[in-house]
């Protein structure tokens, strides 16, 4: 179990963080682990705060139960750092990333004193940038994958382009956005 | 040469289904059982299947469409959960009594109310008399396998019955994990073509399906109905055997995870039995001799091998999630303890109801459940038989 890595997504419903969660199970199956990637769902509309979890590892995955002490939290949106407890049950050893594009020292006190490390990304700004529309999940995508260290800069954006070509073969103009939103984002994690 | 893939529960299921191109396939939408005929209906979009998909109006006639079909003399099936399931209540036992080898696509789901769109497994429990073969997987491939079985079982002909195959809503149905997929030819020769010896549509042996059946024959047809389930597990069991030399996978009735020397057990149905197996590693390593019996075949109900499974241990916890309202506990409790009172058997037995709506089952639950068996173990007294795990008060 040592080799386990836990991520818990905090979005809200239509953000995508369900998405960016099957997203990271895809590319990190791509390198050989064993993956888990699922949603938890409350009230299913538009808006509500919805949980999404990973689990990688090395050996089989067999607990099929939410996750209560995660090395990794992604918060796909801000507002949630008011409306859940994001930091809850957080390894001190792990870290939360989390979509904002306030300064990181605005953010620390909203994090219940939580020890880990913490990084920014503005999303927003990298997806408007580099897609012309706001998909939060693909910057984050990025974002978590260099903050957790879970594969190269290389191998990841080699899968997930090779992922783009296969999900968009019907639209292969918007692959090449969504490869400049992987790229600035892993400049851009702060 | 298999195929390794990352794929949910339904996806697993709807490439079964592709892969088996059933003739037949009438659906309506219900959560959380919808991706099966909307990643279905894209393979007939695409021209990957044959198969005529009808869109119908509601579970009522998606279940009265697949009889009609099977009646005809097509594989069919469809594919739904919860309040869908409830609807084809009537259509369910139709299927059964006229031994129509049908299958279901069943992605449990609780029953209202209160309104909740989570696992458990009320809605199928409900089924559970209705005359239906009933199968249940821990995961996404075990739903895959269950799938591309179940048609062997169900058409054999000393079967004919309808077969629901059942995975837990969410928690495998939407939940993407590693995968290993047969060949599309691999499984098409494993199923192989169905030809029913009698149908409808056949001009050269008219019949009746479904008439009128007065006193003085109504028992002995459903006499005849039950035969048929008492030839299933042996089916079961040839079939598993046969899909184990084309996977590598190998299936019974039930599962036995480190049962050889366990004085303390677990039964259950169901996703959880993954999470209690992390748990029981835990425990082994404290040197606890615990163990699971994973329910695989729940109806019919593998009873007395259940019972012989059971024979050495001497505390045992049945674990339902759904409740029977008996004011005893569960569906399963009942069944596993008829089951070792038949058989003599000495284990003190209780029945916990949990992950009622999706309530979550940690590894940390389950540990506690083999730490109660314990304390019933040393006092030799089981004290309260109908208990709740990770209730609230």
């Amino acid at each position: 179990m040592s080799n386990l890595t836990e991520i818990r997504w905090h979005g809200r419903g239509g953000q995508g963080a369900k998405t960016a969660a099957l997203l990271l199970a895809d590319v990190a199956f791509q390198t050989g682990k064993y993956v888990q990637g699922f949603p938890e769902y409350g009230p299913e509309r538009m808006g509500a705060p919805i949980t999404a979890y990973n689990r990688i590892s090395d050996t089989v995955i067999r607990t099929h139960s939410n996750i209560y002490d995660p090395e990794y939290v992604v918060v796909v949106d801000e507002s949630l750092l008011e409306a859940a407890d994001v930091t809850a049950g957080l390894r001190k050893e792990g870290a939360i990333l989390i979509n904002t594009s306030r300064r990181k020292e605005e953010i620390l006190p909203h994090l219940k004193g939580y020890e880990g490390r913490v990084y920014t990304i503005d999303a927003h700004k990298v997806s408007m940038e580099a897609m012309g529309k706001y998909f939060p999940n693909t910057p984050l995508l990025a974002a978590i994958v260099k903050v957790t260290g879970l594969m190269d800069e290389e191998t990841f954006l080699r899968e997930m382009k090779a992922s783009f070509s296969h999900k968009f073969a019907s639209k292969p103009e918007v692959i090449e956005g969504n490869m400049a939103a992987l790229e600035m984002a892993f400049k851009e994690v702060q | 040469m298999a195929k390794r893939d990352r794929l949910s529960g339904n996806e697993a299921v709807a490439i079964a289904l592709r892969q088996i191109n059933p003739d037949v396939f009438p659906a309506f939408p219900i959560t959380p059982s919808t991706e099966i005929p909307q990643y279905f209906a894209s393979f007939v979009a695409n021209g990957q299947v044959d198969t005529e998909f009808i869109p119908v109006e509601s579970e009522h006639s998606s279940m009265s469409a697949a009889i009609g079909a099977s009646a005809a003399g097509a594989r069919s099936l469809t594919a739904t959960s919860s309040c869908g399931l409830a609807y084809m209540w009537e259509e369910l036992y139709i299927a059964a009594s006229n031994r129509l080898p049908l299958a279901l696509a069943l992605v449990n789901r609780a029953l209202s109310g209160p309104i909740n769109i989570n696992c458990d497994h009320s809605d199928s429990m409900g089924a559970r008399d209705s005359g239906w073969i009933q199968m249940y997987a821990e995961n996404n491939q075990e739903a895959y396998d269950n799938m591309v079985q179940a048609y062997r079982i169900s058409e054999h002909k000393d079967v004919r019955l309808p077969i629901m195959i059942c995975q837990d809503g969410f928690i495998t149905s939407h939940a993407v994990e590693n995968i290993e997929l047969l060949e599309d030819r691999e499984v098409k020769k494993f199923v192989g073509e169905y030809c029913p010896e009698n149908y409808l549509l056949n001009p050269e042996c008219p019949m009746a399906v479904g008439p009128y059946s007065i006193t003085d024959y109504y028992m002995e047809a459903k006499r005849n109905q039950a035969e048929g389930m008492k030839h299933v597990s042996q089916v079961v069991l040839d079939v598993a055997k046969e899909f184990s030399s084309i996977s590598g996978r190998s299936y019974g009735l039930f599962e036995e995870y480190r049962m050889e020397d366990a004085e303390r057990a677990v039964v259950m149905i169901g996703s959880a039995a993954g999470t209690t197996k992390d748990a029981i590693d835990r425990l082994r390593e404290k040197g606890e001799k615990v163990g699971l019996i994973k329910i695989r075949l729940y109806r019919p109900f593998p009873a007395s091998e259940i019972a012989e499974a059971l024979r050495n241990v001497k505390a045992v916890a049945v674990m339902d999630r759904a409740e029977g309202y008996t004011n005893q506990g569960g569906p399963l409790g009942a069944d596993v303890m008829s089951a070792l009172y038949r058989a003599r058997g000495n284990a003190l037995a209780v029945n916990y109801i949990y992950g009622l709506g999706g309530r979550d089952v940690r590894v940390e639950d389950m540990e506690g459940v083999f730490e109660a068996l314990k304390q019933i173990m040393e006092e030799g007294d089981a004290g309260e038989t109908y208990r709740y795990l990770g209730l609230r008060e």
